[in-house]
Parts: structure tokens; C-alpha cells; sequence
């Protein structure tokens, strides 16, 4: 509202940019007209993170490791590489690294400077993702944070934690739920909630899979 | 997808001082989620960065370090914990590293700004907004 402090007659209405949206549009005209933006680009860019990137991305990678050893191996051996092999890489030549769940450790990710999130998988990081109280918290008290997303995990799993940085993301590979033997890749995913990737969650179990809606096209 | 989270909050019992609006702010936040950006400039706020990043023009750890020291300054401010200050942020964060790495200079952004303010209030509701040389006369001592 802060933008609507002048020109508040009713005799038309006048279009306004919120001071925000001005210092944004400021920007944009600068990098334009010196040519280090193309708006173009900038519409594709949105376009990918809007459209075309998310956590199916990153569901695919892991019902792959589910289903096929090799990769799996290849993926904790080097992320980077293996999920190049799907088409998926990173703008910025960030490595991603994979971090498997098992009965004895789970991997909990986290930013606690900023945002890193692995993008090239994920998509853009939830809003709690981004939150001070997530990335505060996390590192203190891990399990308190686990318990308020629903996840009680037995005394004897440790936690570990992982912070992002600009060159390192995470991912986390959640454990296989029971009952699945024998599911194609694509139900496997169906499986893989965003959620069980951050390490908040775990792999939905095959009895709440998502139905035909979640598989769009 | 929204309504398939909603579940896991309820389950949450609070047990410390701050886990109730922890909880409740995870919540607020999650419902909204649907929406990649909640506002334009957010997403324009994003591309432009994403851009600027792919031309070499900074590196991403010192986007990440100027975001960063950003965030940590809304907090100390007081600033709510929510989407809208992060991408606030995430605008100071860009402004500032224009300036640092010379892409644009802080009274460039200024004069920009307050043209783009003049171009909206003069522009009928309806009509593209578009800047005119006679904004960048105006702006400047509008606001202040």
C-alpha cells in the first residue's frame, strides 16, 4: 500500500507500480539498455522455473536409483555426472550431491546463509525452505524440526545435516517404501514427494500414492 | 499437491517457545506454494539474477554471500519471516551487487525508479506503461 500514498482521487484509475515494482522495473531498463539482459531470456527463465523444472525432475532421479543399482552406485559415487545422464545439470556448474537415506542415517538439507537448494533437480525451494526460522533451526535442533513436519524417526537413526552452499546441493534420496517390488519407475515416482527430497518427509507410502492427478502429461 | 501437506502440520505438537508460529508459519507459507512467485516482480526479481549469473557478470557465491548478509539484516531488523521479505531481499541483494560489479550505479537505480514511478501515475489504467524521456524530468523530487 505504501505506493498508493498520492494520486488517490477517484477521477480515473491510475495505473501504479508499488515502490517495488519501480526499483524492479528500474533494474530491468539498466540491464536492458547496456545489454547484459535480454528481457527475452528473462522470459524463458521464468518460463523454466515456473513450468518446466520441479520436483518431478527430481523424482525421476530417485525412482531411477530405485530401481536400477548402477545408477544408484554411479549417483553416490558423482551426482553431477549422474544426473547429467537424465538431461539435468546446473546453470552454474554447482555440483549435486546425493545423500541416501538408510536405516541408520537420515539427510536432512538446509541453506543457512541464504537459499541453496538444488535447483537443477527441485525447482525453486518451498517458502519454509527459505524461512529464517527453518534455516536457524535446522542445525540446533534437527529432530525438533523433523517431529514438526510429521516425522518421528527411531533413536537409533542419526541425523546428519547438510548445508548448502553455492557450489554444493544436496539431495536427498529417500528410502524406498515397502510394498513396491516390481512398480515401474514412473509409480515409483509418483512416490516422491518434493518434501522427502529436502529430507523432511519420507517417500509417500505405496498406499497413499497420488492418483492419475498427479501424473499430468 | 497443496491439500496432500496439509496433513503433515497437524500432526505437530508444539514444545518450545517459538514452534508454535514455527509451525504455523510453515503452514501459512506451504498453502501458498502453489505459486512459484506470488508477485511478477519476483519473478523478475529471479530471472534477472539467474541472467546476470549466466553472463559471468558475478559468481554465484557472491550472490549468494550479498543474499545472505540481506536476510540476515531483515531479521535483525525485525522483519517478518515470510516469502514477500525474502524476495524483498532478494531485490536488495540485486540492487547491491548492480552497483558493486558497476552493472549500474545506486543514482542510476534511483532516477529509473522514480521515472517508472512518473510513467505509472501519468499512464490510464488499461495502457501499456512505457517510459518517456519527459519521466526522468519529473520523478526525481516526487517523493522526497
Amino acid at each position: 500500500m505504501s505506493g498508493h500514498h498520492h494520486h488517490d482521487h477517484d477521477h480515473h484509475h491510475d495505473n501504479h507500480f508499488t515502490a517495488i515494482e519501480a526499483r524492479v522495473k528500474a533494474l530491468e531498463t539498466l540491464m536492458v539498455q547496456k545489454g547484459y539482459v535480454d528481457p527475452a531470456a528473462l522470459d524463458a527463465i521464468i518460463d523454466t522455473y515456473e513450468t518446466r523444472i520441479g520436483p518431478r525432475d527430481g523424482a525421476r532421479i530417485v525412482a531411477k536409483a530405485w530401481t536400477d543399482p548402477a545408477f544408484a552406485e554411479r549417483l553416490k559415487a558423482d551426482g553431477t555426472a549422474a544426473v547429467a545422464e537424465l538431461g539435468y545439470g546446473g546453470r552454474g556448474g554447482e555440483h549435486i550431491v546425493a545423500c541416501f537415506n538408510t536405516p541408520e542415517q537420515h539427510n536432512l538439507i538446509v541453506c543457512t546463509l541464504c537459499s541453496c537448494y538444488p535447483w537443477p533437480v527441485l525447482g525453486l525451494p518451498p517458502s519454509w525452505y527459505k524461512s529464517a526460522a527453518y534455516r536457524s533451526r535446522v542445525v540446533i535442533d534437527p529432530r525438533g524440526i523433523l517431529s514438526e513436519f510429521g516425522l518421528a524417526l527411531p533413536e537409533s537413526t542419526t541425523v546428519r545435516v547438510w548445508d548448502s552452499t553455492s557450489e554444493m546441493r544436496y539431495l536427498v534420496l529417500p528410502r524406498r517404501p515397502a510394498a513396491t517390488e516390481g512398480w515401474s519407475e514412473e509409480d515409483l515416482a509418483a512416490l516422491v514427494n518434493r518434501d522427502s527430497m529436502i529430507g523432511t518427509r519420507e517417500a509417500t507410502p505405496a498406499s497413499e500414492k497420488p492418483g492419475e492427478l498427479a501424473h499430468g502429461h | 499437491m497443496a491439500t496432500e501437506q496439509h496433513r503433515i502440520f497437524d500432526t505437530a505438537s508444539p514444545c518450545g517457545s517459538d514452534l508454535a508460529g514455527f509451525v504455523a508459519r510453515l503452514h501459512e507459507a506451504d498453502n501458498a506454494d502453489s505459486a512459484t512467485f506470488r508477485e511478477p516482480w519476483q519473478a523478475q526479481a529471479f530471472a534477472m539474477t539467474s541472467a546476470l549469473h549466466e553472463r559471468g557478470l558475478f559468481a554465484w557465491s557472491e550472490w549468494a554471500q550479498t543474499l545472505g548478509a540481506a536476510l540476515r539484516e531483515a531479521e535483525a531488523a525485525g522483519s517478518p519471516d515470510t516469502n514477500e521479505t525474502y524476495y524483498r531481499c532478494w531485490l536488495v541483494a540485486l540492487e547491491r551487487i548492480a552497483s558493486s560489479k558497476n552493472l549500474a550505479d545506486d543514482s542510476s537505480q534511483l532516477r529509473y525508479r522514480h521515472a517508472w514511478e512518473h510513467a505509472a501515475a501519468r499512464t490510464p489504467h488499461g495502457m501499456p506503461i512505457e517510459l518517456k524521456p519527459a519521466d526522468f524530468a519529473h520523478g526525481a523530487d516526487e517523493d522526497s
